[in-house]
């Protein structure tokens, strides 16, 4: 089942490269291929237990008997939200390229293949599957933002190559010497957390940086974060949701699953450090995203400030504080992913993303406006939304330990506000203009992934427990580990 | 000798009869294709007779040969190789007006050289087999017969007997030191001596010795003859160079070291590390600045073989089943780096076929032109920066993780952040193919040969990259006849 829903999407891909000529064919296999795996990943979620370890969808095969790898595959309660989030925006992502024209077949090959290395980070459990996942996903992104972004877009794809490929290399050595240090010389991630790390080669310290910077990168922690306003900038739509709303999550997973799992004492020891580095990510993110012109840009920033809490929730090193570093992470994925594409839609209809340009847009587009304000007042942390019980709990957590961060960190929910509405304001709102007089609202396609992302993140806000409960479950052994 | 000793060289007999008898047939056959027939049908005898030989561990000719899996393993790997190399050449020999029956023979017998190579257990043996080798090659080289051609021919000449040469000079003091030939009376000899340091000229001798093989790896600092060689000789002998001459080499190295020089009391690990270190470093950044790409596989197949030495030096990391990490990790790389290399000169020789340009400039929008010939290319050169699902990831990882056993953490950290800057010269090739305009719509025409070549080459490169695990345990197997050093 989970290898279903891993490489559904690259057989997709494999069948596009080799029987599909058609456009519309292509996207329609796309579009039903994703959302099988969304489907599947729905009854995988009401199936697993979050308690119970492992899940009854475990699969684990030896894989390379003469180094120890394993084939393993598992959820648990901690993967299980974030893989339905890859379902969802990978489907989303689809219907949101339908008025793709450029090289239609590699475009749906490419973001097919993505999806697939995505979601085998988040099912990985054994840690040179994991590392192999997270490096397939380089690929498909460099040529998706290159070829059909825009901008400076092959300087973007560049420097988002070589930032991430250095984290992966410098945690490929990290991986190594842990494996090494394992008394069973085993990749597996759960018996090397539960073995405790005490690596031979080099103090833990230095392994835990060699991991954790690949994971900063990801996230990204400032000052790492420089290729992710351009890259996101200047990628296409389906793609800077994708990016935003899964692959920085892969930052955050990873930091919680093998920073935070397997290094409980480095990791507490340096909490400090991650709760500064977090506030700053929040107050410099927020700053900076006020002074931008260009609205994907600005919703690149707002990125940088709101991973700032997943990684202050982290440092908060406590039940409450991961937990709500996780949902932030599921919510911010829904949130980023609908603030993105209702750019994007604007951009494809208004044909400019300078918001000093744009304005007067919600008399055109009604539908479209009520769906991007939703999404701007999610991002702001409007109670019944899921913006709103992420941060709160968040919060809650990292107050007891870190309480000047979480006072710093409040401000930048209003700096958020701020920015939010100002944007809404420029954007929807004020005088209608001349040139955008004859645009229109949003088609049957494009509203299909608008609305189940609204939906999301209302079910979300009203019903946390659906996803706090099983984050809590997920969290729980890595409490015990931490002590 | 023993009658039985001429089946335990039957792999190198065969193929000997079977070059001449590709020069023979071209006396008299019209149609030339034949010839790249018959050479390719013919592997198959030397490839049964190998693989009959395996299971077997002995020494033939008073000990001059060796036969065991590590030395079938090469045979085996050379047999490929060389088959991958006719197919590949097929296209390219047809031009030529004369002289097509030699080709492959010369190729045949490069071949025989490297499995003698990797089979001898003696220092004139391998003097013998390399000269073979390095003659064949060098011919091959000016087989273009232009300037360019005949300029590399005469460079590699000319280094190569001077690397020979000082190859030569260190064995004399190896002999002299231990009055023996043999690798094992070798090494018996240097029991009593045990510190290298004890003794000068043993260290000049041992130091030659690897500046000689250093020329065959193409290693820095005897690196100089690469890029002009690479670039002047005929692409499939390029690609032949680069992959089989290295491996041939490398089987050398770590015979000799691991056998004769097993028990001295040195790290000459560390003198690897050091070349490693070194060699992927210059290689990796002059290959940044490359604008043609048969120089710059040139300089990158430095940079590899700077990988591969991290794998020499790694001397005492041991496996989950106790077997030599560092000697394994080599072999697996090079079977890896083999198919990937080759895929990538395959393509090349496919598109210079039509364009008739060598420059990464020309390759401007070749996703459109020949969607396959580039995904195959952009596939190998992935490969070649160790990006999953590629053969190059799991050799990479494997190389490295021998170096970390080995406790060189430092040198997994320098071939890591190799690997980065390498992702920028291989990767601006993909980008090129991919998002520059082409300057031309014209298709680009393959023949039926280099596809399967290139086919074989790339189903390798992938299939190594998601089950690597059969080659894995040859090569476990094959180390495994190395003494503990």
């Amino acid at each position: 089942m989970l290898s279903t829903i891993v490489f559904l999407p690259a057989l997709g891909a494999v069948i596009i490269a080799l029987f599909l000529r058609e456009p519309r064919k292509i996207r329609f296999t796309a579009a039903f291929l994703t959302f099988v795996v969304f489907a599947l990943s729905i009854y995988v979620f009401a199936q697993v237990d979050p308690s119970q370890s492992p899940s009854p969808f475990i699969e684990k095969y030896s894989w390379i008997p003469t180094m120890g790898i394993q084939y393993y595959l598992d959820v648990d309660g901690l993967s299980l939200p974030l893989v339905l989030l890859t379902a969802l925006l990978g489907f989303c992502a689809v219907l949101a390229s339908w008025n793709i024209q450029l090289r239609v077949k590699e475009y749906f090959i490419w973001l097919l293949v993505l999806e697939t290395g995505v979601m085998g980070v988040f099912t990985a459990l054994d840690f040179f599957l994991f590392f192999l996942f997270w490096e397939v996903e380089l690929i498909p992104m460099y040529l998706l933002i290159s070829i059909w972004g825009s901008g400076r877009k092959e300087y973007s794809a560049m420097k988002f190559l070589i930032y991430t490929i250095t984290g992966s290399a410098l945690m490929l050595v990290g991986i190594l010497v842990l494996y090494f240090s394992s008394p069973a010389r085993t990749f597996d991630m759960l018996q090397l957390a539960e073995s405790g790390a005490q690596p031979a080669l080099l103090t833990s310290q230095a392994v835990f940086f060699l991991l954790f910077f690949a994971y900063a990168v990801k996230l990204p922690v400032w000052p790492l974060h420089t290729w992710l306003p351009d890259a996101h900038t200047d990628a296409p739509t389906a793609v800077s949701i994708m990016l935003a709303g899964v692959l920085l999550k892969m930052g955050g997973y990873a930091m919680i699953r093998v920073s935070v799992n397997m290094f409980p004492e480095v990791a507490s020891s340096y909490s400090w450090l991650f709760a500064s580095l977090a506030v700053i990510n929040i107050l410099y993110g927020a700053v900076v995203t006020m002074k931008q012109q260009d609205m994907k840009r600005m919703i690149a920033y707002s990125s940088v400030s709101h991973m700032g809490y997943v990684l202050l929730g982290i440092s908060s090193m406590g039940k409450i504080g991961l937990t709500g570093a996780s949902l932030q992470m599921f919510t911010h994925g829904t949130i980023t992913g609908l603030l993105f594409l209702m750019a994007g839609l604007i951009y494809d209809k208004a044909h400019t993303r300078h918001i000093p340009d744009l304005g007067g847009l919600a008399s055109r587009m009604p539908l479209m406006a009520v769906v991007f304000t939703i999404a701007g007042l999610a991002s702001l942390g409007l109670p019944t939304t899921s913006g709103f019980v992420a941060e709160l709990t968040v919060f809650l957590g990292t107050f007891s330990v870190w309480r000047v961060a979480t006072i710093l960190g409040v401000i930048g929910i209003v700096l958020t506000a701020g920015y939010m509405l100002w944007m809404l304001q420029r954007i929807m709102f004020g005088p209608e203009k001349e040139r955008f007089a004859k645009i229109g609202d949003a088609t049957a396609v494009e509203t299909v992934p608008m609305l189940a992302l609204v939906a999301a993140i209302m079910v979300v806000g009203i019903y946390p427990r659906l996803l706090l409960d099983v984050f809590s479950a997920g969290i729980a052994p890595i409490i015990g580990r931490l002590g | 000798m023993r009658t039985v000793d001429l089946y335990y060289l039957s792999p190198e007999i065969s193929l000997s009869i079977l070059a001449f008898a590709v020069i023979i047939l071209d006396l008299f056959v019209q149609r030339k294709g034949w010839l790249a027939t018959v050479s390719l049908l013919g592997l198959f005898v030397p490839t049964a007779l190998t693989l009959a030989l395996w299971g077997v561990r002995t020494t033939a000719f008073n000990g001059f040969l060796i036969v065991d899996e590590f030395s079938l393993f090469f045979k085996l790997l050379f047999i490929v190789v060389a088959a991958l190399v006719i197919l590949a050449s097929q296209d390219y020999v047809s031009k030529f007006p004369r002289m097509q029956g030699e080709y492959y023979a010369l190729v045949l017998l490069a071949a025989v050289g490297m499995m003698l190579m990797a089979a001898s257990g003696e220092l004139i043996t391998i003097y013998i087999a390399l000269e073979l080798n390095a003659l064949s090659l060098c011919a091959l080289v000016c087989f273009l017969r232009d300037a360019r051609s005949s300029e590399a021919s005469l460079k590699f000449l000319l280094l190569s007997a001077i690397s020979s040469a000082v190859m030569l000079y260190g064995m004399a003091l190896v002999f002299g030191l231990t009055g023996s030939t043999s690798l094992r009376d070798i090494a018996a000899g240097l029991v009593p001596l045990k510190r290298l340091l004890d003794e000068p000229a043993l260290l000049l001798g041992l130091t030659l010795i690897v500046a000689g093989f250093g020329f065959k790896i193409s290693t820095v600092p005897f690196q100089m003859w690469v890029p002009d060689v690479y670039e002047g000789a005929p692409t499939p002998i390029t690609a032949y160079l680069s992959v089989a001459s290295k491996a041939a080499g490398f089987a050398v190295i770590l015979r000799v070291f691991y056998i004769a020089f097993g028990g001295m009391d040195l790290d000459w690990g560390m003198l690897f590390a050091v070349l490693s270190a070194v060699s992927m470093t210059i290689g990796n950044i002059v290959a940044i600045a490359q604008s043609n790409i048969k120089r710059m596989l040139g300089y990158s197949t430095i940079a590899h073989a700077g990988y591969l030495m991290a794998g020499l030096a790694s001397v005492s990391a041991l496996g989950i089943g106790g077997e030599f990490l560092g000697p394994s990790g080599v072999l697996f790389y090079l079977g890896a780096y083999a198919m990937t290399n080759l895929g990538a000169f395959i393509a090349v020789i496919a598109i210079s076929n039509k364009t008739g340009s060598d420059l990464i400039a020309d390759y401007a929008g070749m996703a459109r032109r020949t969607p396959a010939l580039a995904f195959a290319l952009a596939f190998c050169l992935i490969s070649l920066v160790g990006i999953p699902p590629t053969a190059g990831f799991v050799a990479k990882i494997y190389i490295f993780n021998a170096a970390v056993q080995n406790g060189l953490v430092w040198l997994a950290i320098i071939g890591v952040v190799n690997s980065v800057i390498s992702a920028y010269y291989y990767i601006n090739v993909v980008r090129v193919m991919y998002l520059r305009p082409a300057a031309s719509e014209e298709a680009v025409p393959s023949t039926m040969a280099l596809r399967s070549a290139l086919l074989i080459s790339v189903a390798g490169v992938f299939l190594l990259g998601i089950l690597p695990g059969p080659l894995m345990r040859l090569a476990n197997i094959a180390v495994s006849v190395l003494p503990v050093p």
